[in-house]
């Protein structure tokens, strides 16, 4: 110690990074442990035949037959994963939309506004976890429910613009896509409570001045959502993006995660589930990446 | 409608100093504001209780499904308030879940692991937040990496890796062979002691980022006083980080309530109640069959019945936990101020 004090400014920060170091430790001893080392493994399996015997399990390399086997004879991979990152996109951006809309209402002043910010939050402790995957086992209910429906002539509002605008035929694929996001509002909603309260918190900072300078300068309302408001949560909008996308890939009614556990699980093939979850993940990666970039040029910084 | 009050205040303010002239002016004005905030806050009103609505129905759907008897689910009469009122279904899906064991498992470990992950991650957050050192930012980047990896990539290889557990070789040449650790609840405390736990890289993105708010000079008048580094940590930050600390757990504990991976994974064998519930449609065929001794299915509605029953059981806890920590989960996060 008393060594390391003799340059003295050199020494004192020495001693901090050390002490910084004790600090987060317990994080880089975990990351190496339970992360780095079964990310190599399991990138290493992927290569593998990987056969569990009792007491031991032996890994025979094979090259890329696992890869091959994944995309070319399995006869859902291909198919779930590209359902997987449509949902995936679409959803995140129906997501983004709602969530900056309803934080946009609910940072108004209005009564009972701590109770539906309340409810609004709900969600995100009922609707995680398993409770989240049982909830979608429930569409046979839903389906019973809409055939029931259906014989009894009950007409919704949604169900007759769906069939006028179907009649029309204009873009039906997109007409497609947006009914299936109203349809499944509810999931929407569900997914949206931590995005909701972030962009709260993004709201909450932009000073009450500003919107003033703006009116004054004769903004209107409308414009001033987009010249000042915008603007400054656009920080905001990266987080929740990147936050949304990972929370869809970890969320446990995520098809392509039930295929991969369902490989490992009740197939026991490690390696061909360790192909796929790469597979997966270094896609959900490079999407990440570019749309994070794309999004990052646009965000604008205020100090 | 208070909407309505604060607007109209300036516009009186307004109105005094130009009273003489422009009054009949300003008051048509004024009329056509409060008319277009009334019409708002009507408008916002409705989207708002429509939504809540959404949000709210499936539990009240569950609880009024959850008192029905068998004939009622196929009634088409009965829709929402049971014509014959039975707890039956509760007291199956207590049997089916075991639900008191399963209670105290569950309530157990989110609670140890949860003070843990909380405790570890406060200190790395606080490293991460207060201290320059070599390779921070290398680091840090790990961190944000482990929020975006998904834990469902590792887990092939933790699935071997605890199954076949070994610590360099040591148990295999004391007892000859691995130890099993699949199943115990050792591995997922250690994974939580090495911040590897359920979302623990968000929780020490938090952490970090609140410390980082905390003024500099606090610190350094606690050194100047002559505290250490442990005692300046734990008299002179900790108490502050209190709501940011007591959210984080919130969340923790919640998350490992309802979370079916890491349980599926590690805590095969230990009765929890997220487990219990995801195989207790299964589990009633099983009773019925034995019950019975006629191997038959179960209708889809009365598994549904029995799924809604055991999932309000289940949800019924974090309720009231929301109901008395509601602050605790949303006010500290909105106010850390949440930047990439």
């Amino acid at each position: 110690m008393k060594k390391k004090l003799n340059g003295k400014v050199s020494g004192l920060e020495k001693r901090r990074a050390v002490t910084g170091y004790l600090f987060i430790s317990p994080f880089i001893i975990g990351f190496l442990l339970f992360m780095v080392k079964p990310m190599f493994q399991s990138l290493y399996m992927s290569f593998c035949d990987v056969q569990v015997g009792a007491g031991s399990f032996e890994m025979i390399r094979n090259g890329i037959y696992n890869y091959k086997y994944a995309f070319r004879v399995d006869p859902d991979y291909s198919r779930l994963l590209v359902e997987g990152f449509t949902r995936m996109i679409v959803y995140s951006l129906a997501i983004m939309v709602f969530a900056f809309f309803v934080s946009l209402i609910l940072n108004q002043e209005f009564h009972g506004r701590a109770l539906v910010r309340a409810i609004f939050f709900l969600p995100v402790i009922l609707s995680s976890g398993v409770i989240l995957g049982l909830e979608t086992d429930n569409s046979v209910i839903a389906q019973m429910h809409a055939t029931v429906e259906d014989s009894m002539n009950n007409v919704s509002v949604t169900a007759v613009l769906e069939s006028i605008l179907r009649t029309a035929g204009v873009g039906t694929r997109a007409y497609e896509t947006v009914f299936e996001l109203i349809d499944n509002i509810y999931d929407i909603a569900l997914a949206s409570g931590i995005q909701i309260i972030v962009f709260l918190s993004g709201l909450q900072t932009i000073p009450k001045s500003m919107y003033e300078a703006a009116s004054i300068e004769g903004c209107t309302a409308w414009e001033s959502l987009w010249k000042v408001t915008f603007p400054m949560v656009s920080s905001i909008f990266l987080v929740n993006w990147v936050y949304t996308i990972v929370d869809f890939c970890m969320r446990s009614d995520n098809e392509v995660m039930t295929k991969i556990t369902d490989t490992m699980v009740d197939q026991l093939n490690y390696g061909l589930s360790s192909a796929m979850a790469w597979c997966y993940f270094l896609l959900t990666i490079i999407f990440l990446a570019i749309s994070s970039f794309l999004i990052s040029r646009r965000v604008y910084y205020y100090e | 409608m208070s909407n309505t009050a604060v607007m109209s205040a300036p516009a009186d303010t307004g109105m005094v100093k130009k009273k003489s002239k422009n009054k009949p002016k300003m008051s048509a004005l004024k009329k056509k504001k409060v008319a277009m905030n009334t019409f708002i806050s009507i408008v916002r009103f409705i989207l708002l209780f429509g939504l809540c609505f959404m949000i709210i129905q499936p539990i009240l759907n569950k609880i009024s499904v959850s008192f029905m008897t068998e004939g009622d689910l196929y009634d088409p009469v009965v829709i929402n308030i049971p014509a014959h009122f039975t707890t039956e279904n509760y007291q199956l899906a207590a049997k089916l879940m075991s639900y008191k064991t399963a209670i105290k498992n569950s309530f157990f470990t989110s609670l140890t692991i949860g003070l843990l992950q909380v405790a570890v991650c406060t200190l790395v957050g606080y490293g991460f937040a207060r201290y320059e050192f070599p390779l921070k930012k290398l680091w840090f980047g790990c961190v944000l990496l482990m929020i975006i990896i998904p834990p469902q990539i590792m887990s092939t290889s933790l699935y071997l890796h605890f199954k076949f557990f070994d610590v360099m070789g040591i148990f295999k040449l004391i007892k000859g062979d691995t130890i099993n650790l699949r199943g115990s609840i050792l591995p997922y405390y250690l994974m939580s002691a090495g911040c590897m736990g359920l979302k623990n890289g968000l929780y020490i993105y938090l952490i970090r980022q609140f410390f980082r708010n905390i003024p500099k000079e606090l610190e350094e008048a606690a050194y100047v006083d002559g505290a250490g580094t442990l005692k300046t940590f734990i008299i002179i930050m900790l108490p502050d980080a209190k709501p940011i600390l007591t959210s984080c757990f919130l969340f923790s504990f919640v998350w490992q309530w309802t979370d079916g991976f890491y349980s599926r994974m590690f805590l095969g064998n230990l009765k929890l109640v997220s487990t219990a519930l995801s195989s207790i449609a299964d589990d009633l065929s099983t009773y019925i069959a034995s019950q019975t001794g006629v191997q038959s299915t179960v209708s889809v509605a009365y598994s549904n019945c029995i799924l809604s029953t055991g999932t309000l059981m289940i949800i019924l806890p974090l309720i009231i936990l929301y109901l008395f920590a509601q602050k605790g989960f949303v006010e500290s996060l909105s106010s850390t101020g949440i930047k990439m």
